[in-house]
């Protein structure tokens, strides 16, 4: 077993550096940071001084060692664009994100769940095709979309919900939270709602799938025969057995909750590390985009590792295997 | 609510004694200020947020006319042509207290000259800088320099105390890692005081009541929340539903329906910025296209022919939604040197076009790659795809290539296009910065935008004796005889001068700033 987890971690690692060389190799492509960093009427001496003060001279293996040797040491370099350390900027950026993220995905399993097993139980149902149809639309329409339109709806004609940003904030050490104010509460609904739409929907149609698969089963029509009530039947012996497939899946989607909140936080001007990085891509500010790829990157070996040691352990052949 | 707001004016209309107001100005735009820190950026929604809390010796009004701030009067000295006097005001007073005085003038030079500043070029020439006394100062430049106050107008003052106090005499340095104390605060004279900034979030700012200018100007906003608002649609969404009530950069395609809704309004007015396209003539043979051995863009009847084939009345009709005013030169029309016979010098005649293109040698045309910017202009991508069709109808087939300014313009300033658009703001309102930047021969420090590959050696000595040509009629002689080159050369395709928008809502009044920098001082609200 330990042979294992350390084998998956040496895996991991070098996903990682990998994924960093591809991000730096990337980086020349995004564009020129100093045309951004100097105003026009900058010289052609200011320009090499720049660059070479930035290092930008150099490859970009070079430039990749120069970040991973700082990074190691927990420095994450300084934000070309604000002039001040990255690390600093994500962890004030963070809190937003993460909240969003909690939010979209407590209101995705927990609606996803119960409006799956709705449509499952009144299959033939008026309500449960109707919620079928609609949810077509979620899985559908852009991300973009769904917010300019909640945006149109709640805030420009009904005037009801702020169209942008997140309220009133709270400081709880280094910790900006929205929950405890009411603007803050209220700027929560619409972001949460658009980025959790997508995975909602997801979670309803493999729920709904999966039970339906259970429901056919012999012991549930034992279950029936022995008189259990249909509340009984349903919960504890169909919807128990279907989870399985169903926490794999929401695993997986709450890595990309946090990971693509890019486009609703755009949409929102939601001051989360996502639309940090639309910026960051913008201005071509490196230190920047490097570490927040990382960051993602790290999280999404870090659940996948996860699964996989789980798997191994609830799964010895897996181990033999290996 | 509109009743009791209502009620509220009048009953402050009638009360004889000045009702001190409490107005919110909630302005949103498209981006943040980069930092506070006052010389170490040189861009627009930098300087715009600093102009509400720091002041230079002398601004701009909305109609580009210069106004005192710090400096009450100013004139070159009657003994010396290298030396130019400002007067200081004198009663004047940092946020923090500090009494404003001729050395906190002398610091905040010196520190914009330092090697991280960001506007050390603008004031290259001064060799010195001196105080005589507490408030006057006495600037020496490196010869006569007629137009030394227009490079001055963003140039903002610091207090000196204040500055070594809190350790930020030098102009942050971005890979040094520093975090100056003035990136994140601010202390200058202006008319309001930081109260709160998040970077990129929101920053908040409350009127001074000790600004010199207390009086003097409107200063009916007593508090300001600036946020900026990225995605466009976002940001009209916010002015429609009433949460900001002050927006800057406007999307085209949403002004007649926020014009249109109640309680909104839509001011325009030109910009400082003209939009254009520079060809490379210089080459003896270009890679961005399908001639071998020949550059066609080195032949000024293809240049003309190109220019041409522009219809600019159509681009501003169906490209700019009637949001533009085409142009025949490239110098916005509030520019020292520019001309209404010379901004209407273009003309479109397709048949006259093909019959140079042929008298050229081209009778069969040529094709020819069009670098463009995607995020830098208003429509600018959609510009160079009018321009495509049009090309195309003379036999120029255009391949569009449109990328992210932080792409596109370091292929003009590096020489790597052959054909590009650019759009140019004269921040010194004066034709000088425009030659030294697109018109003089490219060296390090001189004609780095000019992608043309234009070196005339003659031009260039005329060019260079402007700066210290104190006799302004020979000065505006030589200025319109280097313009009369550069349209006989068509050495850029002008396209148009664009046009701002700003939204308020109706109680809000100031007029649009050519320059795109709302100063709140002079906003009215009621």
């Amino acid at each position: 077993m330990l042979s294992f987890i350390v084998k998956r971690v040496g895996q991991s690692v070098l996903v990682l550096l990998v994924t960093g060389l591809v991000a730096f190799s990337m980086f020349t492509f995004v564009g020129d940071p100093i045309d951004n960093m100097l105003g026009q009427e900058r010289t052609m001496e200011d320009v090499e001084r720049l660059r070479a003060q930035l290092g930008l001279d150099k490859p970009f293996v070079v430039q990749y060692f120069r970040f991973l040797e700082q990074a190691a040491q927990g420095n994450f370099g300084i934000s070309y664009r604000q002039g001040r350390p990255v690390a600093e900027i994500l962890m004030e950026r963070a809190p937003a994100t993460l909240e969003l993220a909690a939010v979209s995905g407590v209101l995705a399993i927990v609606m996803g769940i119960g409006l799956g097993v709705f449509t499952a139980i009144r299959r033939n149902g008026v309500a449960a095709n109707l919620i079928m149809s609609i949810s077509l639309i979620g899985v559908s329409l852009p991300t973009f979309l769904i917010g300019i339109l909640l945006i149109y709806l709640f805030s420009v004609e009904l005037g009801w919900l702020p169209s942008f940003g997140r309220g009133e904030t709270v400081h709880i050490g280094g910790w900006s939270t929205g929950f405890l104010t009411e603007s803050g509460l209220k700027a929560l609904i619409l972001p949460a709602i658009t980025l959790g739409l997508y995975q909602m929907t997801l979670i309803m149609r493999l729920v709904r799938s999966e039970m339906l698969e259970v429901l056919r089963q012999d012991y549930i029509r034992f279950a029936r025969a022995r008189g259990l009530g249909d509340r009984v039947v349903n919960f504890r012996h169909a919807l128990k057995n279907t989870m399985v497939p169903v926490i794999t899946v929401i695993g997986l989607q709450l890595g990309s909750i946090i990971a693509f909140a890019i486009i609703t936080e755009t949409v929102f001007q939601w001051p989360g590390v996502g639309l940090l990085f639309i910026n960051a891509i913008q201005f071509v500010d490196i230190p920047v985009m490097a570490a927040y790829l990382m960051l993602i990157s790290v999280m999404f070996v870090a659940i996948n590792l996860l699964v996989d040691i789980l798997y191994a352990m609830i799964d010895p052949r897996l181990r033999a295997a290996s | 609510m509109t009743k009791l707001t209502g009620l509220m004016a009048i009953a402050a209309l009638l009360s004889t004694t000045a009702v001190a107001s409490s107005e919110t100005l909630r302005w949103a735009r498209a981006g943040d200020a980069l930092t506070l820190d006052p010389h170490a950026q040189n861009e627009g929604p930098t300087h715009t947020i600093r102009h509400q809390m720091y002041e230079p010796l002398l601004v701009r009004d909305t109609t580009g006319a210069f106004e005192p701030a710090l400096a009450t009067e100013w004139a070159p000295s009657a003994s010396d042509p290298n030396v130019w006097v400002f007067q200081l005001r004198q009663g004047v007073t940092f946020h923090g207290g500090e009494t404003f005085t001729a050395e906190d003038v002398v610091f905040s030079f010196e520190r914009a000259k330092q090697e991280n500043s960001d506007m050390k070029e603008l004031i290259g020439s001064i060799t010195e800088i001196r105080a005589v006394g507490d408030y006057t100062i006495e600037m020496v430049t490196d010869g006569p320099n007629p137009i030394l106050p227009s490079n001055l107008t963003n140039l903002f003052i610091m207090d000196k105390g204040w500055s070594e106090a809190n350790n930020t005499v030098n102009v942050q340095d971005f890979e040094g890692g520093e975090i100056t104390y003035a990136t994140t605060n601010a202390n200058g004279t202006g008319p309001y005081v930081l109260t709160s900034r998040e970077p990129d979030v929101r920053t908040v700012m409350t009127r001074n009541e000790a600004y010199w200018g207390r009086d003097q100007f409107p200063m009916e906003v007593s508090e300001i929340i600036y946020t900026p608002i990225q995605n466009a649609a976002t940001r009209v969404a916010a002015l429609l539903s009433g949460e900001v009530n002050f927006l800057q950069d406007m999307p085209v395609q949403d002004l007649v329906r926020v014009n249109d809704a109640d309680g909104l309004t839509v001011k325009k007015a030109p910009q400082n910025r003209v939009i254009f396209f520079g060809m490379n003539q210089g080459a003896d043979d270009i890679e961005a296209d399908n001639i071998d051995g020949a550059n066609p863009l080195a032949d000024v009847r293809v240049r003309k022919a190109m220019s041409m084939a522009i219809n600019r009345d159509a681009i501003q009709k169906v490209v700019m939604r009637g949001q533009s005013e085409p142009a025949g030169m490239i110098a916005p029309p509030f520019v020292n040197g520019w001309t209404a016979e010379m901004d209407a010098e273009s003309s479109t005649n397709v048949e006259m076009a093909r019959s140079l293109l042929a008298d050229a040698g081209y009778a069969d045309g040529f094709s020819i790659r069009l670098d463009c910017p995607n995020d830098r202009y208003i429509n600018d991508e959609a510009i160079c795809q009018a321009a495509v069709g049009m090309l195309g109808q003379v036999g120029v087939t255009v391949n569009l290539d449109a990328k992210p300014k932080a792409q596109h313009f370091p292929l003009i300033t590096e020489g790597k296009t052959d054909f590009y658009m650019l759009g140019w703001g004269v921040p010194t309102y004066d034709s000088e910065y425009i030659f030294n930047f697109l018109v003089h021969g490219r060296e390090s420090d001189i004609g780095t935008w000019n992608g043309t590959g234009f070196d005339n050696d003659e031009i260039d000595a005329k060019i260079e004796s402007l700066s210290s040509n104190t006799d302004l009629a020979a000065r505006n002689a030589d200025i319109a005889a280097i313009w009369r080159v550069v349209q006989d050369e068509a050495l850029y395709i002008p396209v148009h001068h664009q046009v701002l928008n700003w939204g308020m809502a109706e109680g809000v009044g100031i007029d649009v700033d050519a320059e795109d920098q709302p100063k709140v001082k002079y906003f009215t609200m009621n």
